[in-house]
């Protein structure tokens, strides 16, 4: 005997979906054709076991997995420059003991996926931290350079004007001169 | 580094000047779309006009007739709708005044003039990926000041 099947594949595989996200007890929106919205968040080994429930039916995770743990990283570095009262020695050593990664493998996913280092993130994301610091005009440069684990303010200024192209002290008096002006224009 | 093409805008009332932005902006591996105003004028009109796409970061001559870098910034500053564009100002001044006014006055960005090619292409590659950091991770943009 013989069969002849009619289908819709858009149906069949909402229902794929629908089963496998419940099976992870994952709660998730269906977009539409493709695209699928994760209502919480979900660790790179529930990432890693989806896609290996979904690839059973020749479904595959599109780069997600990349972008979730560079994220992740980002999120990580960001709590480490903001939230850390004195950032680590080593950043490596900080990052792979938070994500539970070899640096080597989080090194090279982040490079993939955003064009830039890990390295040079976290310069940035130090300096927008130093600004931050600056700006409220409650800190000499020697303690935010002390806070930002630099050797010396000399050390801090240099890489200060590396990453932003103008010297603390620059950045402190455009500052000030703009808060000048908005308070002039009130 | 977003599939879509990053939109840029440029206002120089030099040919050749805009002729060497626009080969650098090819030849990097960022993906761009490069649109080009010959003045000040020309500027405000494309800024202001009604369902013109506008651009993410916006790269303006200082020195141009009719209507200079410094009075469009001025201009760009008050209008509202125009607030999220990142405006990188290049000039061939690289005194520390000049540059300070600058961002002062709301600048984002502020390039001095390389005069070789390869340069060019440099500073625009990392104006770009800098540029790309603040529309997605979170940087606070009223302390987004980048010399080069």
């Amino acid at each position: 005997m013989k069969l002849y099947l009619k289908f819709d594949t858009n149906i069949a595989l909402k229902k794929i979906i629908q089963e496998q996200f419940d099976k992870m007890q994952m709660d998730y929106n269906y977009l539409g054709f493709a695209e699928i919205e994760i209502n919480d968040s979900v660790s790179s080994v529930e990432m890693r076991k989806l896609d290996d429930c979904l690839n059973v039916y020749g479904i595959q995770i599109v780069e997600n997995q990349k972008s979730v743990l560079v994220q992740k990283i980002k999120d990580t570095i960001i709590e480490m420059v903001y939230k850390e009262d004195k950032l680590p020695i080593s950043n490596s050593a900080y990052l792979s003991d938070k994500l539970k990664q070899r640096y080597g493998y989080l090194s090279s996913i982040f490079t993939e996926i955003t064009y830039t280092s890990i390295e040079n993130f976290i310069l940035l994301q130090k300096a927008e931290r130093a600004k931050q610091l600056i700006s409220t005009n409650e800190f000499t440069f020697t303690e935010i350079a002390y806070t930002l684990n630099y050797s010396s303010v000399a050390h801090f200024s240099n890489q200060f004007k590396g990453i932003t192209g103008i010297t603390p002290s620059s950045f402190q008096r455009i500052i000030k001169k703009r808060r000048e002006n908005s308070s002039n224009l009130e | 580094m977003p599939k879509e093409p990053i939109h840029i805008l440029l206002a120089d009332d030099d040919e050749d000047d805009r002729l060497f932005f626009k080969e650098a902006f090819e030849e990097i591996k960022i993906n761009t779309r490069v649109q080009m105003v010959n003045d000040g004028v020309e500027l405000m009109n494309f800024l202001t006009r009604e369902g013109n796409h506008l651009p993410q970061i916006l790269f303006l001559d200082l020195n141009m007739p009719r209507k200079t870098g410094i009075d469009c910034l001025l201009e760009i500053k008050r209008m509202a709708h125009l607030k999220d564009i990142a405006i990188a100002i290049y000039s061939t001044s690289s005194s520390e005044k000049d540059i300070e006014d600058t961002f002062v006055q709301g600048a984002n960005v502020y390039i001095k003039k390389p005069s070789d090619f390869s340069m060019l292409k440099k500073i625009l590659e990392q104006v770009i990926t800098i540029n790309w950091q603040y529309q997605t991770s979170g940087l606070n943009r009223d302390n987004y000041f980048l010399s080069l």
